[in-house]
This record gives structure tokens, sequence and C-alpha cells, in this order.
């Protein structure tokens, strides 16, 4: 298949545009608990997805839905299930963390990790039963340094399994900076378990498609298993409603909550050394500072705006097609909310 | 007294034994932001945050106690236990029965816990039947601020494992950061004697393995633990009115079980109900069964536990997790 700029460019835009409405349902209180979009990733899900065939399986994290829209998942199926109704996808059992679909081989988890192993048991299936099909996982850097992924990375080495491993790093873990609790380099980290690894823009739909054609081209004639870092930025942050980012886009409102109860545990006395509780303030500090001054809020981190950017030479065609697609997204979300069951 | 919130309540008594104590230190994963207050008064060697590798700093903890420190080791959900599962169940369970006594390891897990808000059946177990079958662990459950704050001292100061866990619904903190994400738009019931409340201005250690009788009852016994005590309490009040005369017994404890409170209760009243939002097959509610049977007690024996998966959609929650509907019909059932 070759790269198609336009039909990325679609499968892109329909996920932008179908996780925005989730975010509306979800702010409306119509989804309860936590919401993770993947605002941000999806050039990387849809270099790498377009590619895929009949037969082959995907290893989601928490946030899977974009993988599971451009795997061609029926997308009123996917909102039913993130409202609870009982024809979603999952019959409301399972929500945006846990989704499931047996007929395209895609399996979701919420434990940070467990991607790894999922992808590598469904490779095994693969070469045993279905040599030329594959297994993708997509998870997090933080991810990475959790033991059941490293494991799973030799597993799928030793046995030569047909997996990639696609790590989309945004560079936060919930609070924390993943960069700061990690050891080494990453790819180094795969090379070391004798995988290739390939580092690519996360906003660069040609690089990742490029890469991922070839560490997929090596794993369905048997080569095994590769490693693509793809750098990211989460536009809404880790999930919807997300303390950090709501303190960068509204301090005055949310600080004071937050400043107060500080101001008083530093004051309070018996406790720490000053020079510790300075060291402490610093660290509290630098995770908001560093929030302030996100990447999330540069569009040019916006691997969407990104793509557009080479369409706008063709005013005209690009404009009739996002209609099309504005179009489509909203009859989805027309038929998905038309009918609540009692 | 004071008023605080449920997880400001653990947190105070933290930081309390943290000032008597230097060999506490807290670390978990996003700890520097979560438990920020502790971290700007006790600085970054105390209070520190992790990779998310359980395993690896799980397993630490349980060694670092074992070696003179007094970790308390945070989790980000009772569930991603089964990820590390092995620190508990071969190690901290472990070390004082293969060292004939000479040796202990006392870490404080504290792990929120339970579901009712629309996360999913990965994210809102609560598991303490699970952890309380293993010898060598103790399984703490709070229901009010100042049982949380109390119990947390307790662990601080137990010369074992220690698991403390942290209900969600009971928590304002956790509540808004994993379910309304500061939204007006959801609502959730939360018991208000069980999200704030007086709390002293020094805690004291409360007992481990003693329950608190809630409420006396003379009809009909109901035990339960962490969250679901406030929906006996609630239904035991509308019970009242229809002339049932129910008791509530806090267990506080899962393990070890303070089986006298629960006889005694049992004895007076000739009725048991358990409610335990953790599952109904071999867990709490058929251990309570057999200790009261083993004290040679008759009585009639009904529960009200979470029955299979914990589905997200909320609606469906409503019907396997334990609630006031499901209790008062079995409160009645167990009259007739
Ligand atoms: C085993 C386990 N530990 C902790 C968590 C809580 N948790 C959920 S998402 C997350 C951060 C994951 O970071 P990363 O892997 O980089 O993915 P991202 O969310 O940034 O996409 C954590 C710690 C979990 N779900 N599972």
């Amino acid at each position: 298949m070759p790269f198609n700029l336009w039909l990325l460019y679609a499968l892109m835009l329909k996920s932008r545009l179908f996780e925005e409405a989730i975010a509306k349902l979800w702010y409306d209180g119509l989804i309860s608990g936590e919401m993770h979009l993947g605002t941000g990733e999806e050039a990387i899900i849809a270099g790498i997805v377009s590619q895929l065939r009949e037969g082959d399986a995907m290893a989601l994290d928490h946030r899977g839905t974009a993988a599971l829209l451009m795997r061609g998942v029926d997308p009123v199926s996917i909102l039913r299930e993130l409202l609870g109704y009982p024809d979603g996808l999952c019959r409301g059992m399972g929500g945006h963390m846990h989704l499931f679909s047996k007929e395209h081989l895609a399996a979701s988890s919420g434990i940070v990790g467990a991607e790894g192993p999922t992808a590598t048991g469904f490779a095994l299936s693969a070469q045993y039963a279905h040599p030329g099909t594959i297994a993708v996982a997509f998870f997090g850097e933080g991810a990475m340094n959790q033991g059941m992924m490293m494991e799973s990375m030799n597993l799928a080495a030793a046995w030569n399994l047909p997996v990639l491993f696609v790590c989309k790093d945004d560079g936060w873990s919930i609070t924390t900076q993943s960069e700061s609790l990690t050891g080494g380099d990453l790819n180094e980290r795969a090379r070391g378990l004798g995988i290739p690894a390939v580092e690519v823009d996360g906003c660069d739909l040609s690089g990742i498609w490029e890469a991922s054609q070839l560490a997929i081209e090596r794993a369905r004639s048997g080569q095994g298993p590769s490693f693509l870092h793809a750098r990211c930025v989460h536009l809404e942050g880790h999930f919807l409603g997300f303390q950090l980012l709501r303190i960068a886009r509204n301090p005055l409102r949310e600080m004071p909550d937050i400043a107060l109860p500080l101001t008083r545990s530093i004051l309070r006395p018996r406790g720490g050394a000053l020079r510790e509780r300075a060291a402490g303030l610093k660290k509290v500090l630098s995770a908001v500072f560093s929030t302030l001054r996100d990447p999330r809020r540069d569009s040019a981190n916006d691997p969407i705006q990104h793509a557009r950017k080479t369409l706008l030479s063709y005013p005209v065609r690009l404009n009739d097609f996002e209609d099309q697609i504005k179009q489509e997204i909203s009859d989805v979300f027309a038929s998905a909310l038309a009918e609540v069951p009692s | 007294m004071k008023t605080l919130f449920f997880t400001q309540a653990i947190d105070d008594a933290i930081a309390q034994a943290m000032v008597d104590d230097p060999r506490i230190i807290v670390f978990g994963e996003d700890v520097p932001l979560l438990r920020r207050n502790l971290l700007v008064r006790f600085g970054p060697k105390r209070v520190r945050g992790t990779p998310i590798s359980e395993s690896a700093f799980l397993g630490a903890g349980v060694a670092a106690a074992m070696a003179g420190l007094r970790p308390v080791v945070e989790l980000y959900m009772v569930d991603f236990l089964g990820v590390c599962m092995d620190a508990l169940l071969n190690h901290a369970a472990k070390v004082e029965a293969f060292s004939g006594g000479k040796w202990t390891a006392p870490v404080v897990l504290r792990i929120p816990c339970g579901g009712g808000y629309g996360d999913g059946g990965q994210h809102e177990q609560s598991l303490w039947g699970w952890l309380a079958h293993i010898p060598g662990l103790t399984v703490l459950v709070p229901s009010t601020p100042a049982d949380a704050g109390g119990l947390m001292l307790a662990a601080l100061q137990h010369d074992g494992p220690v698991i403390f866990l942290e209900h969600k619904f009971l928590s304002e903190t956790w509540l808004e950061f994993l379910g309304s994400g500061a939204r007006r738009t959801v609502h959730y019931d939360v018991p208000a004697e069980g999200t704030k409340g007086t709390v002293p201005h020094k805690w004291e250690p409360i007992p481990v393995g003693k329950a608190l009788l809630r409420r006396q009852g003379e009809d009909v016994t109901i035990v339960s633990v962490g969250l679901s005590v406030h929906h006996a309490l609630e239904t035991a009040k509308t019970l009242e009115k229809e002339g049932i005369s129910a008791g509530v017994v806090d267990l506080r404890t899962v393990s070890p079980l303070d089986k006298t409170a629960v006889c005694e209760a049992v004895a007076q009243t000739g009725r048991l109900l358990v409610v335990d939002e953790d599952y109904e097959g071999f867990g709490l509610s058929g251990e309570l069964a057999a200790v009261v049977l083993e004290a040679g007690i008759s009585f009639k024996y009904a529960r009200v536990c979470t029955e299979g998966t914990i589905p997200y959609a909320r609606h469906l929650e409503d019907q396997i997790l334990p609630n006031t509907e499901r209790i008062y019909k079995s409160v009645r059932k167990l009259m007739e």
C-alpha cells in the first residue's frame, strides 16, 4: 500500500472529531469516571493501523479508542459503549479503558504495561497458526518501566515473534515527568534486548508510516520484533479534567486551593530542615511550571495541523473533504444518541 | 477537635508520625504531587516518586522495612496489586514465619480501593478478602476520617506488613481526581459522615483488630466494612421506622478479624447479614459465617456482596455493588 496523505488525514481527523465529541459528552456528565483521550497521538496510530491487514492483532492501553476507530470498529457501538448502553461494543461492561473487539483481535487494558504480554501472546499465535500476520502493542513511555513490558520484549526477541512495540512518548506519566525516573535511553534498552529500535517524530506522518512499514515487513517475513519510539503531546493532558492542565489554563481559579495548604505545610513547626523543605517546594513548583510551559499549548505539536499544512495547497478539495468528514462524525453522534435505552 | 476530610485525616496522621519517627518515608507513583503537603514539610528524601514499576518499588519497600525503615508505599489502586503480588504473598507475609519470628517487614501499603463511580472492573475492586486470606498480612479498611487517621497511626507502629485501604468514594480527593474531574455534571451519593468528620488534635492509634458497634440492634446484626458501613447505617434507619431494629458492626480491620465482637452481637440478635463490597465467593462474607458457626451460635444468615465482575456502566454497577436497596431487601427476608 502506498503512502496516501488524504486517506491518513481522513483517519486522523475522524478520530479527532470523534474524541472531541466524546469530551463534550464527558463534560456534560453523560460519561462518569476517567476519560483518557488519544488526541495528539493520531499520526502514530493512523500511520501504523492503516497498514494492518485482516488477522493482525492490537494490544491497546487506556487510550485505545482512536486505534479501534481507525481499525474499523463501528463508531456507533464504541459511543454507545461509552454511554453505558446494553448495545454498546462491550454491552456497557468495559468502558473506554477496557474495550474489546474479538473480530478485530483488539484488546485493551487499563493496567499499565499489560500491552507487552498481550501483544506477545497474539504474536505467538500469529507465528504458530497464521504466519504473515502480526501484533502491535501501543503504550506510553511510562509503561517502559513496567517489568512485564521488559520481559515481553525479551520473550519476543528470544522467540523471534512478529510484534511491533510502539512507545508513544508524551514525556508524562500522569503528573510525573517520566525522564526523571527512567534510567538510560529507551531505544538503547530495546537494542540491548536485540530488538531494532527506530526514533520517529509523532507529528511526522510520513516518517511514522515509513518506519513502521519496514518494521511490519520485518515481522511479516519472520524476522522478529521491532521497537518504534515516537514522541508526541497529549493535547488534553493525562485525562479530561486533569488538575495540572486546569492550573495551566486557569491559574487564578485553581492555584489558591493548592497554594494555601501548601504554604501552611511549609510553615508547620517540626518536620524537615529548611533545606529539605525548600527542595520539596522546588519539586512541586517544577511540575507546575513545566505544565505552564507546556508543549500541549503549542499547535506546532498537533499532528493534525501538521498534516493539514501540506493539504492546504488544495484548499477547495480540502474544504469539501473536511466538511464531509465532519458530517460523517456528526451523523455518527446523532445516530448513537438518538435512542436512549429505557 | 478539628474537622478533616477522609484523605486529609490520613495525611495528617502520617505527618504526625513522620515528625516522631524519622524511619518513616513515603513513596509511590505521583507521590510528589499527590502528597505535596508532606513533600514540602519533610523534603524529597522522605517523600518520593517512583517509576511505574510496582514489583520493584513494593518489593523494595518490603526489604527496606526489613532493614529498619518504616516505608509507606502507595499504589494507585488495589487492582494494580495484581502486577506485584509476589512482594506481599511470598515475601512481606512470610518473613516473620521463615525467620522463626525473629524478623519482620513493617511496611505500610496505602492503597485506594472500591467502586461506584464508573471506572470499570479493573479499577474498582475491593480485594480485602483476597489479601486477608494470606497469613501474615494485616488488612485495615476504615470508614470515617477519625478511624482512618487512628488506624494509619496504628499501622505505622505495627511490627509487620499492613495493607491500608482507602475507599475512593470516601475520599474527596480521589473521587475528584478519578470520578468527577472537577465537573458539576456528575453526581455521587457520598455518605457525609464517611467523607468528612471531627478528628482529634493529636492522633492516638486505634487498636488493630478491634471492630466497633456503630449501632445497637435487637433483631438483626449487619456486619460490614468500609463504604458499605454507611449504606448499612442508612438502611438501619429506614428499617427502624418499620419496627425492625438492626445493629451495625463496623469491622474496621478485616484481618485479624474481631471474632468476639461479631459473635457477641450475633448471639444477641440471632441474625447475621454481611454487607461486603468484596466478591461474594470464598471471602469475608463466608468467613464471618464460619466464625459464628464455630462459636456454636445458632443464627440465620444472608449476605450482600459484589456479584461478579464490576461493570463500567453506572446503572449496571448499581445492580451488583452493595447498596441500601439490596441491604433492605435482605434484612426483610431474614426477618420473615
Ligand atoms: C499497573 C498500573 N500502575 C499504575 C496505573 C495508574 N496509571 C494509569 S495511566 C498511568 C500513567 C501511564 O503513563 P504512560 O505509560 O506514559 O502513558 P500515558 O498515560 O502518558 O499515555 C498510571 C501510572 C495503572 N493503570 N496500572
